[in-house]
């Protein structure tokens, strides 16, 4: 029988080499056979990296927002005095609605348009793949390289959507779009939706191209029309990795910061700050590490939530 | 098959995806114009006669000369792919790893575990980096690539457990159980006969997570402070606009050749890539 060649683990060796003679080979063997122990063996790399650096930090973190630490400042005890400053602070009030505001009308407009995408997408036309493929790439590109052209296009001064809407005589003047605390917002949920749609589309293409087209053809012989098809054969069929796709997307566009950082670094006038952003200028541009924590640590309860929501449908999944 | 007249395909199929095509692509269009257009003819007022905002006819390539000759760029484009393809590394090795131990091994806590590693996955790396921050001065972290080479996997283990883990529940376990009793050792069939079969999954996850790491930005532009040791989207943000002065074709050159290797890589393994990200949200 042809052996697959081993990868590229150290152990490896120690196994595929046999030493009958060698007490320590077969301790290390019969070491191995152990369910218990291989796991643990195997699951410790993981665990220590994962302790260090997000239970670890989580820890800290909690600490930090419960002390007025600051930078070159060790911090003492103040209770949950962060939290009531930041929650009578009027820009970390403003910066709080904005996050729920551009996490509901982000994801609202991915799934529509993913959702749109996908379908179109799903049907058979010369270039598919080509078309497919491309159609990821604002998911791949960085994000941040990605948001300073989209800066540049939305530039006051030489804006070409400006310059494409003045010509088609839908505009006189021009539009303020990242000089106006709620346009600069209403960009950033456009570049957000310009960047997850794709996401959504490729995901929700895998969901839609395991429903047997039997269904559709069936549904249609009835006299269903193209809507009634979609919102009664394909929609509850979908149903289950929408759900998990919008919860995916919630948590990212909930403690997004790269995109605001990047378009409008929260202005004009602290005007478009999300919980993340403005946490960073709290705690890392101002150096106020504990307010800042406190701050970012309001996202919290939201994922929680979100999470929770998740593992209970995963569980159903597994009992289903 | 549903029968359509041709009019329908155009306006429920042509025009639509058109419309997505170009709204898709069309930024990266306007990056590549900006980055070859001289700068006479890219600061012309929106309301200019004279402009022709979609091509140029004069292509230059003195953005690009600016990029390497005034900043660090070639840096920056080193540290990110250093630091990708490391951090993919060890996040690999351990993923692989811990997605076999908990498919395949039965052990107390499997499911606990299994269930922690998904909520860290969850975990957004913003609610974390202030304290991480304080974290890596104290392990002397700062300022060293070291920093983005630990703190990456956090979010990449998880994912990489995850969709491995969901691998090798697809490898039957037969194959394992033959290789037993042929007398491989149970450490030896999970390195010889399960882990090359699942290089396709393996692949999957290195992909996507070289993309992710790639991608991140907030732990590089906190733990770094050296313009020579950043990577390239903290590099492009925090170098290259001078004051309150962005010089949009350098910035776009920058953008644009900072995205090349990511979209190279892509290109080549979108097949793989796919499976990743249709794998990173299954359970």
């Amino acid at each position: 029988m042809k052996k697959p060649i081993a990868g590229g683990t150290n152990g490896a060796v120690v196994v595929a080499l046999p030493h009958p003679g060698t007490r320590r080979a077969r301790g290390l063997t019969r070491f191995l056979e152990s369910e218990r122990l291989l796991a643990s063996l195997l699951l410790a790399p993981t665990v220590v990296l994962l302790g260090t650096f997000i239970a670890y930090p989580f820890v800290s973190g909690v600490w930090l927002s419960l002390s007025d630490t600051s930078v070159g400042n060790v911090g003492h005890f103040v209770g949950l005095k962060n939290f009531a400053k930041a929650w009578d602070d009027s820009i970390f009030q403003q910066a709080f609605r904005n996050t729920f505001f551009y996490t509901f009308w982000a994801t609202i407009f991915k799934l529509a348009l993913g959702m749109w995408l996908a379908l179109l997408l799903n049907r058979s036309f010369r270039g598919k793949r080509l078309v497919r493929a491309s159609m990821l790439l604002p998911f791949i590109i960085p994000t941040v390289l990605s948001t300073f052209a989209w800066r540049w296009m939305f530039d006051p001064t030489f804006s070409v959507l400006n310059w494409l809407l003045f010509r088609t005589g839908f505009i006189v003047n021009k539009i303020p779009f990242l000089s106006d605390g709620v346009y600069g917002m209403w960009c950033a949920i456009v570049v957000n939706t310009w960047r997850g749609m794709p996401f959504f589309a490729i995901t929700l293409l895998a969901g839609l191209q395991t429903i047997n087209p039997d269904l559709h053809e069936a549904a249609s012989l009835d006299g269903a029309n193209g809507w009634q098809r979609f919102w009664h054969v394909t929609w509850p069929l979908l149903k289950p990795v929408t759900l998990v796709v919008v919860v995916f997307s919630i948590i990212q566009t909930f403690s997004d910061f790269q995109l605001i950082y990047v378009l409008t670094g929260g202005g004009p006038a602290n005007a478009t700050h999300l919980l993340a952003t403005y946490a960073y200028q709290v705690g890392v541009a101002t150096g106020l590490l504990g307010e800042g924590a406190a701050i970012s640590l309001f996202m919290l309860p939201v994922l929680f939530v979100v999470v929770w929501v998740q593992l209970r449908y995963l569980r159903r999944l597994e009992g289903a | 098959m549903v029968i359509e007249r041709p009019w329908k395909r155009w306006v429920y199929f042509y025009i639509p995806l058109t419309l997505f095509v170009i709204g898709t692509l069309f930024p990266f269009y306007w990056m590549l114009i900006t980055a070859i257009r001289p700068d006479a003819e890219l600061y012309r007022s929106w309301r200019a006669v004279n402009n022709a905002p979609f091509w140029t006819l004069h292509p230059t390539l003195e953005h690009f000369r600016d990029l390497f000759e005034k900043t660090t760029f070639p840096h920056w484009l080193w540290n990110t792919f250093f630091i990708a393809v490391i951090s993919t590394g060890i996040s690999l090795f351990c993923g692989l790893l811990a997605g076999y131990a908990l498919a395949r091994l039965k052990f107390p806590m499997a499911g606990a575990l299994g269930t922690s590693i998904f909520v860290t996955y969850l975990v957004p790396p913003t609610l974390l980096f202030i304290p991480l921050a304080d974290i890596i001065r104290n392990f002397q972290l700062g300022n060293t690539p070291w920093a983005l080479i630990l703190t990456y996997p956090t979010f990449l283990i998880p994912f990489c457990t995850w969709l491995l883990m969901g691998y090798f529940k697809t490898i039957p376990k037969e194959l394992e159980e033959c290789a037993r009793i042929d007398g491989a050792t149970r450490f030896g069939a999970m390195v010889r006969i399960i882990f090359p079969i699942a290089v396709p999954g393996i692949l999957s996850a290195g992909i996507f997570a070289f993309t992710l790491s790639w991608n991140e930005f907030i732990y590089a532009l906190v733990f770094l402070s050296s313009p020579e040791r950043k990577t390239v989207p903290v590099g492009v943000v925090s170098e290259m606009i001078r004051g309150d002065i962005y010089f949009w074709g350098q910035l776009m050159a920058g953008a644009l050749l900072g995205s090349i290797p990511v979209a190279l890589v892509y290109s080549f393994f979108v097949e793989y890539y796919v499976t990743g990200l249709t794998g990173s949200v299954k359970g």
